[in-house]
């Protein structure tokens, strides 16, 4: 991890993939001006590359012709754009509080439990990250976490581990 | 005739309809009557006279809000609509049933708010977490498009409309019309000052009006039954149709759609099907995380605007989250105080400064090491944070849960000051 944000502090853009670049400027469409574009713009390269690292924050200021400055106020405000490395799939945990009534906090302690990372920290085997997340609005179903894409509902302890046990047989 | 305008297409077994069957179910309607000649004046008059008010929480009138677009040939010709769904309120799960449930319904009110407005492009700011509401409205828009209801003279009328789907990257702010329009243009989302208000100065510096999901799915009906059959929905002074959720430790908790002005007890008893076996109700936030307290006293109130506020409290967005007696009141705002301190977005003082400080001192109360001196601190704050002290409506929303919770379960927290630990940890 300490290795990963060492090298990350290295002040050069990478160059943006044609994937990347053809995403971007299919939203370059939609929006009057490049401004609008950069958040855009850094959810599709975390699309691609998972995170958004500084040589990434850089080649889309570059690319789109934003101050730096501005483009990491708008990455590092927002939660789900992820300045850190992050594990293959992020576990996306509520804990607002409908399902704190419904008991989150002892599904929380399992996860830790059972997969060794509290909030914030990702797996050994760099299967998963675990993060909070403010209410997700499915608070009938509560407790509740996202994997990923995937929105998982009335969470005990035994269906996390077969909720774990899933994703980590898809490799 | 329909009396449930919201649901009627819904069924979350099966996927949402598309374009076809929800055109033979009276979808698009409204659509035809205004291109059989209906103006934009038509229109405004009629929600006007339908009453509607927002359902995002404010529950301000629509018409009204619509009436404040500077309109005429000297006006700015580039005009916005935004759909706030960044749906985040903490208990609020309304607006991911109408997205993921009856995409089309909601596309067919914004066409008609647009219209109404005259706003050539419309946006939907979505929360990046709701990843299947992505789907089902992308997979909406597309049908809508081909079948003439988006794009270039619409059925014929010469009016021209585009809607862009804008994911959110997650913050509870972005729910503030305007930190969702600098969200929008890719700032941070920090609130602007008001006035100028959004409708004459939003977006991009052009009158934008700003609606909720639920609200924008109110007007479909309103147009195609017509105002009579709207106001014949409810018995109360508010009209129509709300969606109403319950949530916490009830046997049976959900969203219904029920007319505006049925009795609180109904949601929660015949709907909701009561409490859990074993357990009482000790109170309730009648419209998410930035409600007040309400108590079972209070169960026979009418679930409409002015009734709640007569009890100091909001409707808000009408989604319930239950406090019942095994639950730790003290615990449960620490809960919605830790939310509102990780979500201020840091402007003012008050909300940046004040919201964490509350929310160590709930952590202490945790610890055991709550004091008197504590419980002065946070009453005070509920004075700091409160409404006319702060930049926005955050902190004053928070003070909403904490200042009637102080007064409605004060004894919970000098419980934990003499216990020096909470009591309904075992």
């Amino acid at each position: 991890m300490e290795n990963n944000l060492i090298a990350s502090s290295a002040k050069k853009a990478r160059k943006l993939t044609e994937a990347e670049i053809a995403e971007i400027e299919h939203e370059k469409e939609l929006y009057p001006d490049n401004q609008a574009v950069g958040l855009e713009a850094l959810k599709i390269v975390q699309k691609h590359q998972g995170w958004v690292s500084d040589e990434s924050l850089l080649a889309i200021a570059n690319y789109l012709d934003l101050p730096i400055a501005d483009l990491e106020g708008v990455a590092t405000f927002f939660n789900l754009v992820y300045r850190q490395p992050v594990g293959k799939k992020v576990i996306l945990f509520c804990n607002s509080v409908s399902c704190w009534i419904m008991g989150c906090d002892s599904v929380r302690s399992h996860i830790t439990d059972t997969l060794g990372v509290d909030f914030g920290q990702t797996t050994e085997d760099n299967e998963f990250t675990f993060i909070p997340v403010p209410c997700l609005g499915d608070c009938d179903r509560a407790p509740v976490m996202m994997v990923g894409e995937d929105l998982h509902r009335n969470l005990t302890n035994e269906k996390v581990d077969e909720i774990v046990a899933q994703y980590r047989g898809k490799d | 005739m329909v009396d449930n305008p919201l649901t009627k297409n819904i069924d979350m077994s099966r996927p949402p309809l598309e374009v076809g069957a929800y055109e033979s179910n009276d979808g698009y309607q409204s659509l035809h009557k205004i291109a059989g000649g209906l103006s934009p004046e038509d229109v405004l008059q009629i929600v006007k006279d339908s009453g509607l008010k927002g359902r995002g929480g404010a529950g301000f009138p629509t018409g009204l809000k619509w009436s404040f677009v500077p309109q005429g040939p000297d006006s700015e010709q580039q005009k916005y609509l935004v759909v706030n769904a960044d749906e985040m309120e903490p208990g609020t799960f309304k607006d991911r049933l109408l997205m993921e449930g009856d995409p089309h319904l909601l596309l067919e009110g914004m066409i008609i708010a647009s219209y109404t407005i005259a706003a050539s492009k419309a946006y939907i700011f979505l929360r990046g977490e709701y990843t299947k509401s992505v789907e089902t409205l992308s997979k909406a828009i597309k049908e809508a498009y081909d079948k003439g209801y988006l794009g270039k003279n619409i059925l014929n009328t010469g009016y021209d409309l585009d809607i862009i789907l804008h994911t959110s990257a997650g913050r509870y702010i972005c729910g503030e019309e305007t930190a969702l329009l600098n969200a929008l243009e890719g700032k941070r989302a920090n609130p602007r000052a008001k006035p100028p208000f959004p409708q004459v100065s939003g977006l991009w510096g052009k009158p934008t009006i700003v609606n909720n999901v639920e609200t924008i799915c109110n007007l479909p009906g309103i147009l195609t039954y017509g105002v009579d059959w709207y106001h014949g929905l409810t018995k109360g002074k508010d009209h129509g149709t709300k969606l109403f959720g319950v949530s916490g430790k009830v046997k049976n908790p959900g969203c219904w759609e029920m007319p505006l002005g049925l009795p609180i007890r109904e949601l929660l008893e015949d709907k909701a099907g009561g409490m859990q076996d074993g357990l009482g109700l000790r109170g309730f936030l009648p419209g998410g995380g930035s409600t007040d307290f309400m108590l079972p006293e209070h169960l026979d109130l009418a679930l409409d605007y002015d009734e709640i506020a007569k009890v100091g409290s909001r409707l808000a967005t009408g989604t319930m989250i239950i406090l019942d007696d095994k639950t730790c009141p003290v615990g449960m705002i620490g809960n919605l105080m830790t939310f509102f301190s990780h979500e201020s977005c840091g402007f003012c003082t008050p909300c940046r400064d004040g919201l964490p400080w509350v929310d160590a001192i709930f952590r202490e109360f945790e610890a055991g090491k709550g004091t008197e001196k504590d419980l002065e601190i946070l009453r005070e704050h509920v004075d700091y944070m409160g409404p006319g002290r702060t930049f926005c409506a955050l902190a004053p929303g928070a003070t909403a849960p904490l200042g009637s919770g102080l007064k409605y379960f004060e004894e919970d927290f000098k419980e934990h000051i003499k216990q020096k630990r909470c009591p309904y940890k075992h």
